[in-house]
């Protein structure tokens, strides 16, 4: 057998961002032992890129606001194909899971009164977003990583899971290396926690670091479990799109939140053009009352800069294709304008976007107090994710359990901006809760072997094929331009299927691809072992699309540009075949309870 | 389309030497963006920590012709091109491979400090109040995004390796963003003193030149931390009150 050292826990916990984070927290607090396993060092994770604030109906802006406001905001922006029970988890728990991490030490921006300050974002009908300037997501896995350090918990970083380990039908350990050496670890444990965020690397334009290649969706994929609602991806409206290094990177809501417009190269406020009916009643007649909005008037409608992201995303794409784009090829977005109307405009733009104020400056030679900044949409979110159970978060693979952007279902066919950060701390604490309990019923597993002898094989072929082969930074450089050209922002059958024989191609491509040098900290070979992953999820997110003939949230077809009520009560399912081979199916979407029936109605 | 020569720091646990690529860079690109050039067209196995690349999670620190800096927040119009640019891994830590260092006495460090311990809430339903002008300062601190750069610039790690004796900038803004946390009940003077070697900083403000958030650390985090030793240990009024008072963190520790 290939040299591997084991480890026992209870649970272990994929990913160490903020639903890994508090499911660890969790797991710890159960009294289980807990391991927490990381691709990069601790502290480093996607969450951090958050910006905006964590959505929870606080009220403390304005007292109208609560859980039920926020369920309906959350399936209207989710075009009800969210798994409802998730959704009113997440809107009743969101609050108590903020007011919880300010207990852990976090340091939220403040009202008045001294409480925690909420802002606008698109979707949410009152100001709900809980937030530090707009570095919201570094405060939150600080606190939760300074928080769990004295948790007893045993962090494995730098460390990446290469295939979870079964007996049977049940998840109970994981393969992995750690980057360092390249030496392989067996996990073995009563419950796995999958916590890996989403995919973004599948697309070129993204504002997703190295990491997300899908590694949570491709190992319960593989491990039996089922994946839901892969079509829907979320492209941001807003990423830079100059200089080109940079293209992608994220440009905070929050600056539409503080009152940023978005306007075309005529100088056009084309926003408010095209309004959706389901949002009419919401939206700002005209620009002094959306003004009015942002400056806190409670009689006032939303600016439509502050429609959902998809709609605003593509209202942007239609400007650029329509020639009406930025020099850079995107669209304008201008907080500078605020001098218009505040005497301490520059000032105040600095305090409320602290971070895109340098972001800009520091890369693009741009002072956004001053000028407006050039931006287009960038892959951001991947609404689809692992099929769970909405109270325990266990996938459909016993022991085996899923939190934060792997997961599916509470953000439909669109997510909410501000949804994400309060996804993670409700569903990581019910993911951890949950799979302690598990572990503890069930205790370990047998791990099988020769498995585990075959697998440590297939993850270092890259060392041992043949010279001549590619290297796996060229197959995914590849698959992220055929992905953003064909399966990306605005959809047709044709170019989707041409995507799914590509694909079949580039897996061929990846099969003989080799790396140099030796396991110690080499990236080549850490990018040919998330290429596999970043195959299966490009294919599971190409097959939902071209089965979806409609368009929907974030899934929109040129060929199929209407929504079709007929698709409006079904989810799509992605699941491993007896061959191996990817298998879809729809299943109708479980009635909703009369009670959450009747608040979507009465909000409407 | 310009070429940069760069001279970039190869090899394992401190064995290793400068080698050189030659590679094109278009405007606006970052120090990062050539290395990853580099490591897609001639160096497959080149290694670099890196992750969010818009200078908000810390990972790709290193030294840029000797400067400590982020390599996805320097841009290759602010380097003179004209001469070979070096990077090489920060030299306060351990060497692992190529541009990658052991950084996990951070960590270790970091977990020596006590804790935030909140005040009772305010308020019956369980939550606090405070007021926006008494967590500005806090809230400065905690914008920290743990590039270890101030640790790497720091003599006392740098060149002296007290790494055992001194927590070191880093940790020392840790330790003030909790001290000054409006909500912290805990008393952290006797560990910054005993533990923490505050005492061995000489306030060469080397750290906030480096800083990429721009904290003030010197300034508001360490100099106020210094002046609480002095107060609590050293001052001959509280010296004198303590013979007849004994303070708690004298009567555990």
């Amino acid at each position: 057998m290939p040299e591997h050292t084991t480890i026992d826990h209870d649970v272990i916990v994929i990913g160490a961002g903020g639903a890994g984070l508090r499911a660890a927290i969790e797991a710890a607090h159960s009294g289980v032992s807990v391991g927490l396993i990381c691709k990069s060092l601790l502290g480093k994770a996607h969450t951090v890129m958050a910006e905006g604030g964590v959505a929870a109906s606080l009220a403390n802006v304005d007292n109208r606001d609560n859980w039920r406001v926020h369920f309906a905001d959350t399936m209207r922006g989710g075009q009800y194909l969210n798994n409802w029970r998730m959704a009113e988890l997440h809107a009743k728990e969101a609050p108590d899971r903020v007011n919880e991490l300010e207990s852990w030490g976090a340091v939220f921006d403040r009202t008045s009164e001294g409480k925690i300050l909420q802002r606008n974002f698109g979707g949410h009908k009152y100001p709900r977003l809980a937030h530090v300037g707009d570095r919201t997501g570094l405060e939150m896995i600080r606190t939760l990583q300074d928080h769990a350090i004295h948790q007893g918990i045993d962090v494995h970083m730098e460390v990446t899971v290469v295939t979870l380990l079964r007996d049977g039908d049940r998840v109970c350990g994981a393969l992995a290396y750690d980057r360092e050496r390249g030496r392989f670890r067996v996990f073995r444990a009563g419950a796995v926690v999958l916590a890996t965020g989403g995919i973004g690397k599948a697309f070129r334009i993204t504002s997703n670091s190295w990491e997300y290649t899908g590694d949570g969706h491709a190992l319960a994929y593989n491990a039996g479990a089922e994946l839901r609602d892969m079509e829907f991806v979320q492209f941001h409206p807003t990423g830079m799109v100059w200089p080109p290094s940079v293209a992608g990177i994220l440009v905070t809501e929050g600056v539409r939140g503080e009152g940023g417009i978005l306007r075309n190269s005529e100088g056009q406020r084309f926003m408010f053009d095209d309004i959706p009916d389901l949002y009419k009643d919401q939206t700002a007649d005209n620009e002094e009352e959306g003004w009015r909005y942002v400056q806190g008037d409670k009689n006032a409608k939303r600016p439509p800069e502050l429609l959902t992201r998809d709609h605003v995303a593509r209202c942007i794409v239609r400007e650029i294709r329509e020639g009406r784009g930025s020099p850079h090829g995107g669209v304008f977005l201008d907080i500078a304008w605020l001098k218009e109307k505040l005497s301490n405009a520059e000032e105040h733009i600095k305090r409320k976007l602290p971070s895109m104020y340098h972001q800009f400056k520091e890369l693009a030679n741009i002072d956004i107090t001053k000028e407006p900044m050039e931006v287009g949409p960038t892959t951001h979110y991947v609404m689809g994710g692992i099929r769970v159970d909405g109270d325990t978060q266990m996938s459909t693979a016993p022991g085996l359990f899923a939190a934060g952007e792997c997961a599916g279902g509470l953000h439909g066919a669109n997510r909410l901006g501000g949804n994400s950060l309060s996804d993670l701390i409700v569903f990581g604490k019910r993911a951890g809760e949950h799979a302690a309990i598990f572990a503890k019923e069930k205790g370990r597993g047998a791990i099988n072997d020769a498995y585990v002898t075959d697998e440590i094989k297939r993850a270092l072929s890259p060392f041992d094929r043949p010279t001549g082969g590619e290297s796996a930074h060229q197959v995914q450089h590849d698959l992220q331009l055929m992905m953003q050209k064909n399966v990306g922002i605005v959809r047709t059958e044709s170019e989707m299927a041409h995507a799914i024989d590509a694909l079949a191609q580039l897996r061929e491509r990846a099969a003989r691809c080799i790396t140099p040098g030796n396991r110690e900290y080499n990236p080549g070979w850490h990018t040919a072992i998330d290429l596999g992953n970043l195959l299966t999820v490009a294919e599971a997110i190409a097959r939902s699309a071209i089965e979806r003939t409609e368009s929907r949230g974030a899934h929109f077809r040129e060929d199929k540009p209407d929504k079709d009520p007929a698709w409006g009560d079904r989810n799509l399912i992605i699941s491993k075949g007896a061959d191996g081979a990817m298998q879809i199916r729809q299943e109708p979407i479980p009635k909703l309870p009369d009670e959450l029936g009747s608040i979507i109605e009465e909000m409407k | 389309m310009a070429i940069a020569k760069m001279h970039i720091w190869r090899g394992e646990t401190g064995e290793g030497s400068f080698q050189e690529y030659e590679c094109e860079f278009t405007p606006g690109m970052v120090v990062l963006d050539v290395i990853h050039t580099i490591q897609a067209e001639q160096a497959a196995d080149l290694a670099v920590r890196w992750n969010c690349k818009a200078g908000k999670c810390g990972s790709c620190s290193a030294e840029i012709n000797g400067v400590p800096r982020l390599l996805c927040m320097t841009r290759m119009d602010s380097i003179n091109t004209d001469q070979p640019i070096t990077v090489e891994p920060m030299q306060a830590f351990p060497h692992m491979r190529d541009l990658v260092t052991d950084v996990s006495s951070n960590f270790r460090a970091k977990k020596s400090i006590r804790p935030f311990k909140p005040r009772k809430p305010d308020a019956p339903d369980g939550t606090w109040r405070m007021q926006q002008d008494d967590v500005n300062r806090v809230q400065e601190f905690r914008k920290c995004i743990e590039c270890f750069l101030c640790q790497d610039v720091c003599h006392v790690l740098r060149e002296h390796h007290q790494h055992d004796e001194f927590v070191g900038p880093r940790h020392l803004v840790y330790t003030a963003a909790l001290e000054m946390h409006p909500l912290d009940t805990e008393d952290r003077t006797a560990d910054l003193k005993n533990e923490h070697g505050v005492g061995l900083c000489n306030i060469t403000k080397c750290c906030t030149k480096v800083c990429p958030e721009h904290i003030t650390i010197t300034d508001n985090a360490i100099i106020p931390l210094k002046e609480r030793v002095v107060d609590e240990f050293y001052d001959p009024v509280t010296r004198l009150l303590r013979i007849f008072r004994p303070n708690k963190n004298q009567q555990g520790a």
